[in-house]
């Protein structure tokens, strides 16, 4: 499809949407500080930019249009409730410096939504502004990071994180100064205890954990190993990527861990909005509470304020200007309001519900699950290595060619450790109808690997695009998009004066 | 329960094709010493119904004041189009494009925001978004550490002028990685960074940030200041406000060379003040840094039948491949907003966002006429040209005006003294095309009768010191 | 089947190393090692005048889904870089053994290259993966 610069025409504008009148001449500002060239950007009417990108977005699957079964992404429904009452005219016009005694109905949410996800995780106290996981992972690691330092345990400068590992917990640990060492995982899918015990020492800061774990199974040892890095003086970080699987069920605070963080774009539905925003609150034990980032929100007599630096010495600091994804937190509040108490375990319910008989199925469909003996947590994987080796046909053909059948692929390649896996979470919003069609097409498309294996490997063919050429993108760098020679949209100089002064 | 669309039928079907007896079953992996046996303690599920009327009320309950604050949010027009769009379920619901192929909308429609954002800061390179303008900061300190690895330069000048709020999330993000902030102080009657502050033989320098315009909306003397850090081998990290960026200099054109990196926030390209986010920060660059740029990346190829084709890029960068050596640990970005800021941009076009940011310029300028003729009152730093936003010395604490003026409906601006003890009773004012000539009267008539009421216009509350 | 010259010597991290007439060893990464990674996108090579230890990683390759660091066989200075790469790093993928070189070392220990694979103990190690 064409770019939105090709539709570009000299002198067309969406009139209606820019102020009225001639443009002030701004002749207070001197030369040196003007734009020497104008903005190269489009010159476009409504109509052509409503087209477009319209057009544009029918060039996507969304949970909305399509089964979306990303492991580990908890693809799940996005209630419209939750995205108009964010939307409300009142919040959207609040300015975030906005005076509290202007800001009550606004902290009012906030601090509810601290308190509930106090209570679902089973932390001593929340704090709501990082804006997405992987900031709620700096968060919390920076958190274990001054917990030590101010116990003069300089010497902590290893975070233990297990093989399987989301790609953001080493990163984080990096981020904050740390080194990374990697945990072994057993053959059914636990962690390897004897290598645990053995990595553990004065040098260890923590670790951190996924729980159900990036394989779809439950860490059945879990107090365990609480024990054994407790005793070893680090501490235990929850990654709150799968906590839908658990809701209502067994809280990470009752597990032993002392920070958490939670996705709140996974487990309370707010949307992921190709590719975010996010929210990532954390929760932390008391031990760590000191240490939360700020600002957080307070609750007095049915007054509520901002908690800042400023009464909160010890914290880590502020993670953005404001306070985090506040339309994300409103949209995850309505959310959880709308469920209530019972809704929220019953999450965890249907969610185990639709993996155990999505997993079910396909076995009997003829696919391998990774871990046969395991209970499917909210998730599971299957591993496509038979079909990759007595077939040609990998896990990235069968994801190419579910797209044809109108499902999103699930997760693939990931976690490294399971050979052309498949990591499938079906989510509680899928009914069984949705999850049959899905089985349907695996079996589908494992006959047609045995006997047209060519159409799987070169698929997807009805999408608008082919597979990519990715070494391309790579090699041959095109990120921005710039004008042919006599094209429209080259940057002509700005108005008012054509030169600039020196400086 | 909401949402989830089981029948009891279905239940009990699924449960057989499992092989047990009831969904209890299916967490027997937990061990019992941990689990959860009482309800959470949580309120009663409410209908959609009940929600909504909770919703509006504490929505209506705040007010919706007339906007005179800024200080890195600002009250633009957004065009309907714009967030009519954006709140399609398929931009809206869809996640990551990881599969090429099944979302070339939301990856078509990045690359023409890595064109308009690149092109708006006159740079080369853009990312996909970071979460905010203050964190894009941090992230650029970090980026122009690691080019300059090899040479060793670890310390950052991260001027007062810049954001209060953007040094302290700096500090948050970088401080663990052993990277020294230095402050540099500012001159006192015009209210850009101090060149005598400047050290004179600076060691071990891997860059400058310079705020444009500076968070008292100030102009910097950004070609100077970028061209005396690169004769001391240092990155210049230009944090600019896109919307200014359509009439000011962007960090792009700065001095001889220009800027290596363009950081900011995004909000104003569309995206309403709501609290403080979602919005998004951008990061610009220069093509030789791109390997550094942390976050997501879209690229332009093409498919098996040679059809032109859009993809994320460079993600051995990333920490889903690189892990523990990735450029940073971000993942989740600000999509949607940056799909809002893409047709925020396409609306207006070079001409409108002209438009806008010369309208919002002229309503400070009024702006600032009429308040300082309030006796009493006077600009900061009248003498420095600024944009859309200044400081006023206040002959009362501003924290009575802004509740004397809440009480009018009116937001009048945001306290300095806070970050800058040194300015006394202050308060910084902004407004944009939307403030109209009554909006900014109806200030000006209020403010004069809240002084005039306190009685205060003869006896500033702070020393002198120019102004 | 990879290529596994007779005359290299290798890692088990699957460098290769060829000792120069000049006293100067030749470094790059095994057919074997470029095979397993596909189409190479970037290579990031020392500085030369940089200090590798053994076994230090001091190099990368990346491939589109993938980013490996490749180790110094051997201590030693870096006199040489294969500036080439930089804009084509797909020599790797076509010529591992002869334009895809990486680096060029001058070996703290002349003697190192002994302790390293020779190709037959090379080819045992990849058939067992």
């Amino acid at each position: 499809m064409e770019l939105i610069f090709e539709r570009s025409r000299p002198g067309r504008a969406a009139r209606a949407q820019a102020p009225r009148g001639a443009p002030p001449a701004a002749d207070d500002i001197p030369q040196r500080f003007r734009r020497r060239r104008r903005a190269p950007l489009p010159e476009c009417s409504e109509p052509d930019v409503v087209r477009h990108y319209t057009r544009l977005s029918q060039r996507n699957f969304s949970i909305d249009t399509h089964f979306y079964p990303l492991g580990s992404c908890t693809m799940k429904h996005n209630p419209r409730a939750a995205n108009r009452l964010a939307m409300l005219p009142g919040f959207l016009a609040r300015h975030p410096l906005a005076p509290e005694d202007m800001s009550q109905g606004f902290l009012a949410c906030l601090w509810e939504l601290q308190e509930m996800l106090k209570e679902v995780t089973g932390m001593a106290a929340v704090s709501l502004t990082p804006a997405a996981g992987a900031q709620g992972e700096f968060a919390g690691v920076a958190m274990i990071r001054a917990y030590h330092r101010e116990r003069g345990e300089t010497e902590r400068t290893e975070i233990l994180v297990p093989d399987a590992a989301h790609g953001t917990n080493p990163a984080t640990a990096t981020m904050c100064g740390f080194t990374v060492r990697e945990i072994p995982t057993d053959a059914e899918g636990d962690i390897d205890l004897a290598a645990l015990r053995e990595a553990v020492g004065p040098r260890t800061a923590g670790l951190m954990l996924t729980n159900p774990s990036t394989l779809g199974v439950f860490e059945r040892r879990i107090t365990e190993i609480a024990a054994i890095v407790h005793e070893a003086g680090g501490l235990l970080y929850y990654d709150g990527a799968n906590l839908n699987a658990i809701l209502g069920k067994v809280r990470p605070g009752d597990m032993g861990f002392d920070v958490v963080h939670v996705n709140l774009h996974k487990t309370f539905a707010t949307p992921h909005g190709g590719g975010g925003p996010g929210a990532g609150p954390v929760g932390v034990s008391e031990r760590l509470e000191p240490y939360l980032p700020v600002p957080m929100v307070a609750e007095e007599g049915g007054e509520y304020r901002w908690v800042t630096e400023a009464e909160r010495p010890r914290t880590i600091g502020r993670l953005s200007a404001f306070a985090g994804n506040a339309g994300v937190l409103l949209r995850a509040y309505v959310y959880m309001r709308l469920l209530g108490r019972e809704g929220m375990a019953r999450v965890a319910d249907h969610a185990t519900l639709n993996a155990n008989y999505l997993l079910a199925r396909l076995r009997e469909a003829g696919f391998t699950p990774a871990y046969p003996n395991r209970r499917a947590s909210h998730e599971f994987i299957i591993t496509l290595r038979r079909e990759a080796k007595e077939l040609g046909v990998t896990a990235m053909d069968f994801a190419k060619r579910l797209l044809d059948h109108g499902f999103h692929a699930p997760t693939t390649y990931f976690p490294l450790l399971v050979p052309e896996c498949f990591l499938i979470e079906p989510t509680e919003t899928e009914s069984p109808e949705t999850l049959d069609a899905f089985v349907e097409a695996m079996r589908a498309i494992l006959e047609e690997a045995r006997t047209r294996p060519e159409v799987v490997r070169t698929a997807p063919h009805t999408l608008p695009v082919r597979r990519l050429d990715e070494v391309r993108a790579a090699r041959e760098l095109d990120l921005v998009w710039r004008p042919q020679e006599g094209e429209a949209g080259g940057g002509a100089p700005a108005s008012g004066d054509r030169e600039r002064l020196g400086a | 329960m909401p949402f989830v669309p089981h029948t009891e039928d279905d239940v009990r079907r699924m449960l057989e094709a499992i092989g047990v007896d009831d969904v209890e079953a299916l967490f027997d992996e937990i061990p019992e010493e941990i689990r959860l046996r009482r309800p959470l303690e949580l309120p009663e599920a409410l209908s959609e119904a009940e929600v909504t009327r909770l919703m509006m009320d504490r929505a209506e309950r705040d007010g919706r004041p007339v906007c005179f604050a800024g200080a890195g949010a600002y009250d633009h027009h957004v065009p309907a189009a714009v967030w009519e769009i954006a709140t399609r379920g398929e931009l809206y619901t869809a996640y990551t494009p990881y599969q090429a192929e099944a979302s070339q909308g939301t990856l078509q429609l990045l690359y023409e925001f890595q064109t308009m954002i690149a092109g708006l800061m006159a740079m080369e390179v853009a990312n996909a978004s970071l979460y905010d303008g203050a964190s894009a900061l941090a992230e650029a300190v970090l980026m122009a550490v690691r080019a300059g690895r090899r040479g060793g330069g670890r310390r950052v000048l991260l001027p007062r002028t810049v954001h209060p709020a953007y040094r302290r999330t700096v500090e948050t993000i970088v401080s663990p990685q052993g990277i020294e902030l230095v402050e540099i102080d500012y001159d006192r009657r015009r209210g850009v960074i101090d060149p005598g502050a400047l050290p004179e033989a600076p060691e071990g320098l891997a860059a400058l940030v310079v705020q444009q315009p500076n968070h008292f909306g100030c102009l910097e003397e950004a070609d100077a200041l970028t061209d005396w850090a690169h004769r001391h081998g240092a990155l210049v990290i230009g944090v600019a406000n896109p919307v200014a960026a359509a009439v000011l200099a962007p960090p792009g054109e700065w001095g001889e060379a220009g800027a290596d990196i363009a950081a900011g926030e995004g909000q104003p390209l569309g995206v309403p003040l709501s609290s403080g986010g979602p919005y998004f920060g951008f990061l610009c660059a220069r093509k030789r840094l791109v390997r550094q740029m942390p976050g997501r990346i879209v690229g332009r190829t093409v498919d098996a039948e040679g059809r032109t084709a859009y993809t994320l890029t460079l993600q051995a960068r990333e920490q889903h491949i690189r892990r523990s050596k990735a450029t940073s640990n971000i993942c989740t970005n600000q999509g949607l907003m940056v799909t809002a800021a893409t047709i925020h941009m396409a609306l207006l076009g070079p001409d409108g966002l002209e438009r806008v940011a010369l309208a919002s310029h002229a309503r400070a300028r009024e702006l600032r006429a009429a308040l300082a003729a309030v006796p009493g009152v006077e600009p900061l730093f009248p003498e420095t040209p600024f944009f859309h936003e200044f400081p006023l010395r206040l002959p009362l604490p501003a924290r009575d005006l802004l509740r004397a003026l809440g009480a009018q409906n009116v937001l009048g601006g945001v306290p300095l003294a806070g970050d800058y003890p040194e300015l006394g009773e202050s308060l910084l004012v902004c407004a944009t095309e939307t403030r109209t000539p009554e909006d900014i009267a109806a200030y000006a008539r209020h403010l004069e009768r809240i002084v005039a009421r306190q009685g205060l216009f003869r006896c500033p509350t702070r020393p002198g010191g120019g102004g | 089947m990879s290529d596994v010259p007779e005359d290299l010597r290798y890692t088990r991290t699957h460098e290769w190393v060829r000792a120069d007439e000049d006293g100067l060893l030749t470094v790059g990464i095994t057919d074997h090692a470029q095979e397993q990674l596909g189409d190479l996108v970037f290579v990031e090579l020392p500085e030369v005048g940089r200090h590798c230890e053994a076994d230090e990683a001091c190099m990368v390759v990346e491939s589109v889904k993938a980013a490996s660091d490749v180790y110094s066989p051997v201590a030693g200075e870096v006199v040489e870089v294969n500036e080439v790469l930089a804009d084509s790093p797909e020599l790797i993928n076509k010529d591992p053994y002869g334009e895809g070189w990486m680096i060029r070392i001058r070996p703290d220990d002349p003697k190192a290259l002994e302790s390293l694979m020779d190709a037959e103990a090379y080819r045992e190690l990849i058939e067992e993966a």
